[in-house]
């Protein structure tokens, strides 16, 4: 806790004066541990990074892992509904399937995804060094990839117990489901000891593990934002990306504690006979509900405020105009996050609120559709009488826009309870948040990937491939989705394993079955773009797009220290003003330290404080299954845990000082 | 962490706010929300069946005052032990955290003997709502105060070390102290809603 000195490495080296970083050399920290060499070792150098744009594109790359065994999930689902009476999978994988893709794709998949983004490029865009946490930042990355090994960790389980290998005794016994089957919002009483067996506790610990990994980043995000910001850049200087990392934060900030308790309180139900949702003991089911969608619905706008501001960056980069409206943007977006938290009740209408709640549910659901028609006619407004290039960053945007647009107006249609009473748990849901889902959010990520890959990577993606994953996932989405909605009016409900044939059903099922594939064809030639990129991509230099925001002012892939000297920002869309406006918005630079650029030390202990998470939530889980001396070894997880944390706040935060010479372009 | 020797050269702190103060009032917002969750169920239950359980028989209304007054104590000593260290006396800072840690620990042992009590008289976690709500909220709560006596008694430990003075470790002990004085202030809240009320 004392930050009198730095200690400089001793190697005069680090002191060498040209513009390519110098490898640190390991030096002793304050309790005479050795900091991690990444000099020697690739993989002790990703493991141990404070870089936040190394952790961004951690992120990214197990996000996009998770985006494909979530799909893979999806293909198996549809698969399974491609015809009547199918008898591909059982009801119980199909359980276990769906609840899988269902929280795959929000908290291992889309969540991550935006993180990689707020990761890479927040830090860019307000010309700070890094995050202001960088060590908290990668506690965030490794306690993320903890909680998405404990979810997913009963599929190997179900494994071993199909080959006869394991069997749960205790008081799970004789359940044989050992991954999640309630569906991803986990509803009481279905959770409840009595119901389902070791998969519910491997969900509880998982989304813990991930609540933690989220709230610790958001925090550090809002710090950061607030904090870190380079000279001039005025909060309605920032670009709309940073504003929308930053209500998504706050959202993050005050949504995740009610599922924290949430799930703590059905944790003890399960483990300590406590009666938060035990009806027998006068637990009432309907409080989970409140307390799930109290988080679940802001945890929607989390999801898709990233995928608003990807496509506020790359909208006027591409139409060479000033995003229309940037105040009423931001407003909106702020706007929007606010009443994310008063609308939680209208995923509930049928379950009987009373009048006055449901109409003021109703009321305020409606509202929300006041500033998301705002931005969406400032997109628009950003694109009239713009010199539009449609390049594959701008027709994602544009394909998120409508399609997104599309997702919107189920969404108000449900917000109107007496039809929501005919929608809900029917497929016309399904088809309504897969719009946005896929539609919005996965389109806005593309368009975010495409844009901003260069700058990560340094290599330009070429050729027209980026134009087939549009063109394929774009009709993929729609015909797999918009025949759901007439699936969803005609009756079919939600989670079937399987149905009868006439009810008319059957060609319907079969063409979003079809959809599904094309969709996944096309996710897979996204994959095969971005392996092209990596592997044939040619140099792309610094500004690729004549873009506006400051990321594009440094170098891509940009160096370690990100600006050589500190930016002073004198005006909103710095890079386009410093390149084309008056010259008294030039972008200027603070003088040199004597000392060089200050950086951040790595460090192990963040990585073994969050793998203590681990064995934390596979003993806690294993315990129920009955497991011998699970409880051990998951305080074994929690010492790991405590340990680290420990030894992190001895360690001191280090430091070196880096010289370079070379200023940004 | 980082940032607090590369605010004087790197980050240019728009806020006239540490960062790792920022940091805490952050993560105080959202433990607000936390312990408004636990606090809510708590009442939810209560008023949905009122019949079902008298909880002026168990609470000891002497006790709990005396828990109260004694960690309201205890803010008051860590507010003096955040400015002596803005002073840089250590000798005083150290006096006032063994008061905190003293007067967290008779908290800490008032809540233990209050369990066993209530156990003993078989209100137990799985007896009714009650003691499910009960036990997790006030649980909760006094995790929170045992994780701020050790993060005190580390401290205290650390000032040992000769690495803490005025200049440097000030902000340290006033997040800590935020963190006190926090969770002191859900403990009036808690003393109020859950047990006051009970008595009118």
């Amino acid at each position: 806790m004392s930050y009198t000195e730095i200690q400089t490495p001793k190697n005069p080296s680090t002191k060498d004066t040209t513009s390519v970083p110098q490898v640190l050399t390991p030096q002793s920290s304050q309790i005479g541990l050795m900091r991690p060499d990444h000099s020697k070792n690739v993989v002790i150098d990703w493991l141990t990074t404070v870089d936040h744009k190394k952790i961004g594109l951690m992120y990214g790359a197990i996000a996009l892992f998770f985006l494909l065994v979530g799909g893979v999930e999806a293909l198996i689902i549809r698969t399974q509904l491609a015809i009547p009476e199918n008898d591909l999978i059982s009801a119980q994988r199909y359980n276990q399937l769906f609840t899988m893709h269902g929280t795959t794709m929000i908290f291992l998949a889309i969540m991550p995804l935006n993180a990689a983004f707020f990761n890479f490029l927040v830090p860019l865009q307000i010309g700070a060094r890094d995050v202001a946490f960088p060590r908290v930042n990668s506690f965030s990355l490794w306690a993320f990839v903890a909680g998405a090994l404990v979810i997913n960790f009963g599929w190997i389980l179900q494994a071993l117990q199909v080959m006869g290998l394991f069997q749960a005794s205790g008081p799970t016994a004789g359940m044989n489901d050992f991954v999640p089957a309630m569906g991803w919002f986990g509803y009481a009483p279905i959770t409840g000891i009595n119901f389902t067996g070791a998969g519910t506790d491997f969900w509880i610990m998982g989304l813990q593990i991930l609540g933690i990994a989220s709230l610790s980043a958001a925090m550090n995000f809002v710090v950061t934002i607030i904090n870190m910001r380079a000279p001039g850049m005025k909060m309605m200087r920032m670009p709309v990306f940073t504003w929308m990392t930053l209500v998504v934060s706050l959202l993050i900030v005050f949504a995740f504690p009610a599922i924290t308790v949430a799930l703590g309180q059905l944790m003890f139900d399960r483990c300590f006979g406590t009666n938060f949702f035990v009806v027998a003991g006068g637990g009432q089911p309907i409080l989970w509900q409140h307390l799930f969608w109290i988080f679940g619905h802001p945890e929607v706008y989390i999801l898709v405020l990233p995928a608003m501001g990807i496509v506020s960056e790359v909208l006027p980069v591409f139409s060479k105009k000033p995003l229309f409206g940037y105040a009423i943007v931001v407003f909106s977006g702020a706007v929007i996050g606010f009443l994310g938290f008063a609308v939680w009740s209208h995923h509930m209408f049928t379950t009987g609120l009373g009048k006055v709640a449901t109409a003021a549910f109703s009321l305020l659901t409606m509202a929300i559709a006041v500033p998301t028609g705002v931005k969406i006619f400032n997109w628009i407004g950003t694109l009239w009488g713009g010199r539009v290039r449609f390049s594959a960053p701008m027709i994602f945007s544009i394909g998120f826009v409508w399609m997104f647009m599309m997702g919107g107006f189920s969404g108000i249609m449900h917000s109107s309870a007496p039809a929501d009473a005919q929608q809900q748990d029917s497929y016309f849901v399904i088809a309504h948040f897969h719009y946005v889902a896929i539609g919005g959010i996965f389109l806005a990520v593309v368009a975010g990937i495409y844009f901003w890959l260069p700058k990560m990577i340094g290599k330009m993606w070429k050729g027209n491939l980026s134009t087939w994953v549009a063109i394929f996932s774009t009709a993929g989405l729609n015909i797999t989705f918009f025949p759901m909605h007439f699936l969803g009016l005609l009756g079919m409900p939600r989670r079937t394993h399987t149905y009868l044939a006439g009810f008319g059903w059957e060609s319907y099922n079969l063409i979003c079955t079809i959809g599904a594939y094309i969709l996944a064809f096309g996710i897979l030639l996204l994959v095969v773009d971005i392996v092209r990129c990596f592997r044939y991509g040619e140099p792309a230099g610094d500004d690729p797009w004549d873009a506006r925001t400051l990321e594009w002012a440094t170098t891509s892939p940009p160096k370690v220290y990100n600006f050589a000297k500190t930016p002073i920002i004198p005006a909103r869309d710095a890079l386009w003003e410093d390149k084309y406006g008056p010259k008294n918005r030039k972008i200027t630079y603070e003088d040199d330290h004597a000392h060089g650029i200050h950086m951040p030390s790595q460090s192990w202990m963040p990585l073994i404080a969050s793998l203590g998470f681990i064995p934390l939530g596979l003993g806690m889980s294993l315990m129920q299954a009955g497991v011998p001396f699970m409880g051990y070894f998951a305080i074994f997880g929690l010492v790991m845990l405590s340990i680290g944390v420990a030894l992190w706040a001895l360690e001191g935060p280090g430091g070196y000082h880096l010289n370079a010479k070379e200023n940004v372009a | 962490m980082h940032t607090a020797e590369a605010s004087h050269e790197d980050s240019h702190d728009n806020l006239v706010i540490d960062n790792k103060k920022l940091l805490m009032w952050v993560f105080l917002g959202s433990d607000c929300m936390f312990f408004g969750t636990l606090i809510s169920t708590h009442l939810i239950y209560r008023k949905l069946y009122p019949e079902s359980f008298e909880p002026t028989a168990l609470f000891s209304l002497e006790l709990t005052s005396f828990s109260t007054f004694i960690l309201l104590m205890s803010s008051f000593l860590m507010a003096l032990a955040v400015s002596a260290m803005h002073k840089g006396e250590l000798r005083s800072f150290r006096n006032n955290i063994i008061g905190v840690v003293f007067f967290g620990l008779i908290f800490l042992g008032c809540q233990v003997y209050e369990f066993a009590h209530f156990v003993h008289e078989d209100l137990t976690l799985s007896t009714n709502t009650f003691g499910s709500t009960f036990y997790m909220m006030t649980g909760t709560h006094g995790v929170h105060v045992a994780i701020g006596v050790f993060w005190l008694v580390c401290m205290y430990f650390y000032s040992h070390t000769g690495k803490m003075d005025a200049h440097e470790s000030a902000v340290d002990v006033e997040v800590a102290g935020l963190y006190w004085h926090f969770v002191d202030i859900v403990w009036i809240v808690i003393f109020t809603v859950v047990y006051l009320i009970e008595f009118i």
